[in-house]
C-alpha cells in the first residue's frame, strides 16, 4: 500500500499498518510532520461534542497512554491533564453536564469548586465559579511524534519516499517526476492537501494561531481552556478566539486559540493575535507581562460536520481516505489508523465506524 | 491603548547609518524621527564612546542637534500594524509609528561559530567583551586570546588593551595572502589607512597570527585555556577572556518582514537605497557589511532620497562605489574558510537556548526540519546567534521571518490594533 503524506496520520497510518504485517509506502512532499502537524498544540483531549467525536477521541487516547512508556524523550508526554475552567453559572452547569456525561463512559473527571480550582492554578483571575479536571487528558510534541510513528513503521516493513503526489490511480500514485509507485492500497492522508487529490471531499481549511512564550516553569500545570471555548469552537462562520494555554516541558506556555475560515494566506494577522491574548490575559491577568518569542499559524482540515474521514473512498475500490481531522487530529491519530486497518483487514472495529465514513462528505454522492 | 505618532521620514535604528539618514531627511522635510532600542543613539561603534567631541561622531551628534528631530529611544519596532505603520515597544509601554518614507538602519551583529567549548564561561564575542569593558567590567590584568576574523578584532583588541588587559595574541583565520591582497587596497583608502596604522601602533607588540584558529576552549568551570590551531600544529594559551567574532552579520529581520527582498543574507537596494519594497529604504549593514564610512554613505544617500532630494543623494554615489568596492575587497579577504566547518564535533552544542548539537542537526534535511524536529533556533533569541552559523556549516537557507521580530511583551501584542481594540467573541 502507498500512504500520502507524513503528518501524524499518515504516520500512525503506517505504523499500524507495517506492524500488521503489510507492505508500506509512504511518500511525503516535504518533511515527516512538516504540514499541520507543525502547527498545532499537541493536546491530546477528549470531546464531546458528539457521540462519535468522543468515542473516537477517548478510544485514540487510550491508546497514546498505552504507548506511554515506549514514547523517546522528545515526544515531550506529559500527562498534565485539562482544566475546564467556568466563568459563569452557565458555564458551570456545562461542567456538571461534562462531569456526569463523562463519567457515564467511564473517563475520570472532577469538579473543582473555586478553592480546588486556585489551589491546582494560583495564576487564573479571581471570580471564576469552578471547573472541570479531565486528569487523563495529556500533550505532546506533534511532530516529533509523528517521526516516532513513522520510525517504528520504517523499522518493520515501510519505506519513506521523498517526494510529491501529483495524482491517484488504479494501479498506485504518480508521483511528480512522472514515476509511479504501485499499490493494491492508496491511502490518502495528505491533510488539508487531501481535496487536491481527491476532488469532491468537502472540507475547508480552518486557520488557527499560536503564540509561544520564553520559559516559566511551573506558572501553569495544566492545559487550561475555557467553557466558552464551545461556543467559539461550534461557530462555523467568520473567526473566534477562546482563552487556550498549555504548559510545556520546557516551561514555555503556548498560547491558542483562533479560528478563522476563508482565509488562506499562512501570515500571521496581528488583530488575530492580538484578540486571541487579549482572551488569554483575560484569564491568566500575569501572562501580559511575560515575554512572546513567536506568532505562527496553520490549517485544519474541516469537515460539515467536524468529524474525520476514514475509510474507503465512495467508486474507488482500492482508495481510502484518512483526513479531515480539523483540531483534533493529533489526539485522533491513532484512533484513525486502528480504524483503518479494521477496513482494509475486514476486522471488527473497536468502535463503531459508519459515522466516519467518506461518504457523507463527499460531494458527487450528493449529487 | 496604544499611542500613534506620524512622521514624513523615520529611521529604525540610530547607529551611524541611521544619523546620517537622520540628519540628511531632516534638512529636507520637517516631521523626521529616530527610534532605536538603546537608551542613546551611537549604534554599536559610538554609543560607548568616552570622548565624541574629539571624534567624527561629534560632528554628526552636533549636526543632529541641530535639527528637530524626534529621538526615540528605549524603544524597539518589532512589527507592521499596517501599510505604513510599524509598531514598537518600550518599557513604558507600545507605541505605533506611522511614516511617509521608512529608512531601515538596523545594523549588525557578530557571528559566532560553534567549536567545542564554545559555551564556556569568559568565552564571549570580540565585540560583546569590548562592550563589557566600556561597560564597566575591569579588564587591568586580564589574560585576553582575541579570535576569529574580520577588521573588529583588531578594533576588539585595541580597545581591552587600552582598558588595560594583556592580549595574549590574535588570531585571524584569513590567510596572509588573502590580507595582503586587502592592504593594497586599504593603501587606496588614505582615512582607512591611518585607522589601520594607528591600530597597528596600540597593538605593537602583540602577536598577530594569520591561518590561524581556535580549535577548542577549555576549563572545568569556566575557560582557562585555549587551543588554536595553525596548519598542523595546535597548542594551548593560558587566558581569562578569549574574545572570539567571526566578522559581523547583518540585522535583516525586520525589512524581511517587511517584505523587502533579502538575498545572500543582504537587503537589496536600488542606487537610492530603497529597497523592493516602495517607500522603504536602507542604508548601513543591512545592505552588506561595509564599516562604518559606507553605513555614514548609504544613511546620507537614503535620508536624501527619502526626503525628496535625488539630486543631493546622486552626488554621494561615487563616494559610495568607491566604499563598495572596499567592502566587497573586505568580504573577500575575510571569507571563511571551509575547514571552520570542521571547527565543532557531533556532540558540540550549536543552538545555546535549547541545547542542541551539531549531530542532531545533521539528521536533517533543512532547516525547517531541522527547528521542527530538534528545537534548533526555538528558544528566546529565535536563531539569530545559530542561524548564520547553520548556514555556513550546513549551507541552509535560514530564512523565516514571523512577527515579533524581537520577544516582547504578551501585552504588547495585544493592542497592536489600529483603532478600537479587537472584540471579543
Ligand atoms: C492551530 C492549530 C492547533 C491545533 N491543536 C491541536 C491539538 O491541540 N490537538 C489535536 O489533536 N489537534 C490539534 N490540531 C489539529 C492537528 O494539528 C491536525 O488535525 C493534524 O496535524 C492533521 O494531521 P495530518 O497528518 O492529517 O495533516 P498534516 O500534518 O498536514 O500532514 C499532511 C502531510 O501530507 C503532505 N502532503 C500533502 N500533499 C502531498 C502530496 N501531493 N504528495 C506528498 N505529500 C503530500 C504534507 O507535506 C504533509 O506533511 C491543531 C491544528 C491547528 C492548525
Ligand atoms: C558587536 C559589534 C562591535 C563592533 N565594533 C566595532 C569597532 O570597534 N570598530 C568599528 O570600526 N566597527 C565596529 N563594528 C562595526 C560597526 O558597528 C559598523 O561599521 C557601524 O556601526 C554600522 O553602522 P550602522 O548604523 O549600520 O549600524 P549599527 O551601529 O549597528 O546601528 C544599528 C542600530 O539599530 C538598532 N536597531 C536594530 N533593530 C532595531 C529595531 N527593530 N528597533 C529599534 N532599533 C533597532 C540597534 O540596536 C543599533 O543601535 C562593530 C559591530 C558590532 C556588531
Amino acid at each position: 500500500m502507498v500512504i500520502i503524506g507524513a503528518g501524524i496520520i499518515g504516520a500512525a497510518c503506517a505504523r499500524e499498518c507495517a506492524l500488521a504485517g503489510l507492505r508500506v509506502a509512504v511518500v511525503e512532499a516535504d518533511f515527516v510532520g512538516g504540514g499541520a502537524t507543525a502547527a498545532g498544540m499537541g493536546h491530546i483531549v477528549v470531546m464531546d461534542d458528539s457521540e462519535p467525536q468522543f468515542a473516537l477521541t477517548r478510544y485514540s487516547q487510550q491508546l497514546w497512554r498505552e504507548l506511554a512508556s515506549e514514547l523517546p524523550a522528545d515526544v515531550e508526554y506529559m500527562a498534565c491533564g485539562t482544566i475546564w475552567v467556568a466563568a459563569d453559572e452557565q458555564e458551570m452547569q456545562e461542567v456538571r453536564r461534562k462531569h456526569d456525561f463523562y463519567g457515564a463512559r467511564r473517563v475520570p473527571t472532577e469538579i473543582l469548586d473555586p478553592r480546588a480550582l486556585y489551589e491546582a492554578e494560583p495564576h487564573l483571575r479571581p471570580g471564576l465559579v469552578g471547573a472541570l479536571l479531565v486528569p487523563e487528558d495529556l500533550v505532546i510534541y506533534a511532530p516529533c511524534a509523528a517521526r516516532f510513528l513513522l520510525r517504528q513503521a520504517q523499522a518493520r516493513n515501510c519505506d519513506l519516499h521523498m517526494g510529491t503526489v501529483k495524482g491517484i490511480r488504479e494501479d498506485g500514485v504518480v508521483l511528480q517526476d512522472g514515476s509511479v509507485l504501485q499499490a493494491g492500497t492508496v491511502v490518502n492522508a495528505a491533510g488539508t492537501w487531501a481535496k487536491e487529490l481527491t476532488p469532491g471531499l468537502e472540507m475547508r481549511p480552518r486557520k488557527g494561531h499560536l503564540v509561544i512564550t520564553d520559559r516559566y516553569p511551573g506558572f501553569v500545570r495544566h492545559q487550561l481552556v475555557e467553557l466558552g471555548y464551545l461556543k467559539s469552537a461550534h461557530t462555523l462562520t467568520a473567526e473566534s478566539f477562546a482563552f487556550n494555554v498549555q504548559p510545556r516541558i520546557t516551561g514555555q506556555l503556548l498560547i491558542g486559540s483562533s479560528r478563522q475560515f476563508g482565509v488562506e494566506e499562512t501570515s500571521v494577522d496581528n488583530h488575530i493575535i492580538a484578540g486571541m491574548l487579549a482572551r488569554a490575559c483575560q484569564y491568566l491577568p500575569e501572562l501580559s507581562r511575560m515575554s512572546a518569542i513567536r506568532c505562527w499559524t496553520g490549517f485544519r482540515a474541516a469537515t460539515p460536520d467536524k468529524l474525520p474521514v476514514i475509510g474507503k473512498c465512495p467508486g474507488h475500490e482500492h482508495l481510502y481516505l484518512a483526513t479531515g481531522h480539523e483540531g483534533l487530529g493529533i489526539t485522533t491519530s491513532l484512533g484513525t489508523a486502528r480504524l483503518l486497518l479494521d477496513q482494509l483487514l475486514n476486522r471488527a472495529p473497536a468502535i463503531p465506524l459508519e459515522p466516519y465514513l467518506p461518504g457523507r462528505v463527499m460531494e458527487t454522492a450528493h449529487a | 491603548m496604544s499611542e500613534r505618532s506620524e512622521f514624513d521620514v523615520l529611521v529604525v535604528g540610530g547607529g551611524p547609518a541611521g544619523i546620517a539618514a537622520a540628519c540628511c531627511a531632516a534638512e529636507a522635510t520637517p516631521r523626521v524621527a529616530i527610534v532605536d532600542d538603546n537608551p542613546a543613539l551611537g549604534g554599536q561603534i559610538w554609543r560607548d564612546e568616552p570622548a565624541p567631541s574629539t571624534s567624527q561622531s561629534a560632528i554628526w551628534y552636533q549636526r543632529l542637534a541641530r535639527l528637530p528631530v524626534q529621538i526615540i529611544a528605549g524603544t524597539r519596532a518589532f512589527a507592521q500594524a499596517g501599510p505604513h505603520i510599524l509598531v514598537a515597544e518600550s518599557e513604558d509601554g507600545v507605541c505605533e509609528l506611522a511614516f511617509r518614507k521608512l529608512i531601515l538602519a538596523t545594523g549588525a551583529r557578530e557571528r559566532f561559530l560553534p567549536f567545542p567549548g564554545w559555551t564556556l564561561p569568559n568565552v564571549m564575542g570580540a565585540g560583546g567583551l569590548q562592550a563589557l569593558a566600556r561597560s564597566g567590567l575591569t579588564m587591568r590584568g586580564k589574560k585576553i586570546v582575541v579570535a576569529g576574523t574580520g577588521p573588529l578584532l583588531l578594533a576588539a583588541a585595541a580597545h581591552l588593551r587600552q582598558s588595560g588587559a594583556e592580549i595574549c595574541l590574535i588570531a585571524e583565520q584569513a590567510s596572509r595572502r588573502h590580507l595582503i591582497v586587502f592592504s593594497v587596497r586599504l593603501v587606496c583608502h588614505s582615512s582607512k589607512l591611518q585607522d589601520a596604522l594607528a591600530l597597528r601602533r596600540e597593538l605593537a607588540g602583540v602577536p598577530y597570527l594569520t591561518s590561524c584558529w581556535p580549535a577548542a576552549a577549555q576549563g572545568k568551570e569556566k575557560l582557562e585555556s585555549v587551543m588554536l590551531r595553525r596548519g598542523a600544529k595546535t597548542w594551548s594559551v593560558d587566558c581569562d577572556y578569549l574574545a572570539c567574532g567571526f566578522h559581523l552579520v547583518p540585522n535583516t529581520e525586520l525589512a524581511a518582514l517587511l517584505g523587502c527582498g533579502v538575498e545572500q543574507g543582504r537587503v537589496r537596494v536600488d542606487d537610492l537605497q530603497q529597497t523592493t519594497v516602495p517607500d522603504v529604504h536602507c542604508a548601513g549593514e543591512p545592505t552588506g557589511i561595509g564599516g562604518l564610512e559606507l553605513s555614514l554613505v548609504e544613511g546620507q544617500i537614503a535620508g536624501h532620497a527619502a526626503a525628496g532630494a535625488p539630486d543631493a543623494a546622486r552626488g554621494l554615489f561615487a563616494k559610495r562605489k568607491g566604499l563598495r568596492r572596499f567592502a566587497a575587497g573586505m568580504d573577500r579577504a575575510f571569507a571563511l574558510r571551509p575547514q571552520l566547518r570542521s571547527l565543532p564535533q557531533a556532540d558540540t552544542l550549536v543552538c545555546r537556548c535549547e541545547d542542541v548539537p551539531l549531530g542532531r542537526l545533521r539528521e536533517h534535511s533543512s532547516w525547517r526540519a531541522a527547528k521542527l524536529l530538534t528545537r534548533c533556533g526555538m528558544g528566546p533569541c529565535q536563531g539569530r546567534v545559530c542561524a548564520p552559523a547553520v548556514e555556513f556549516l550546513l549551507g541552509w537557507n535560514v530564512e523565516s521571518v514571523r512577527p515579533p521580530v524581537f520577544p516582547v511583551r504578551v501585552e504588547s501584542l495585544t493592542t497592536t490594533v489600529t483603532g478600537a481594540p479587537p472584540t471579543l467573541s
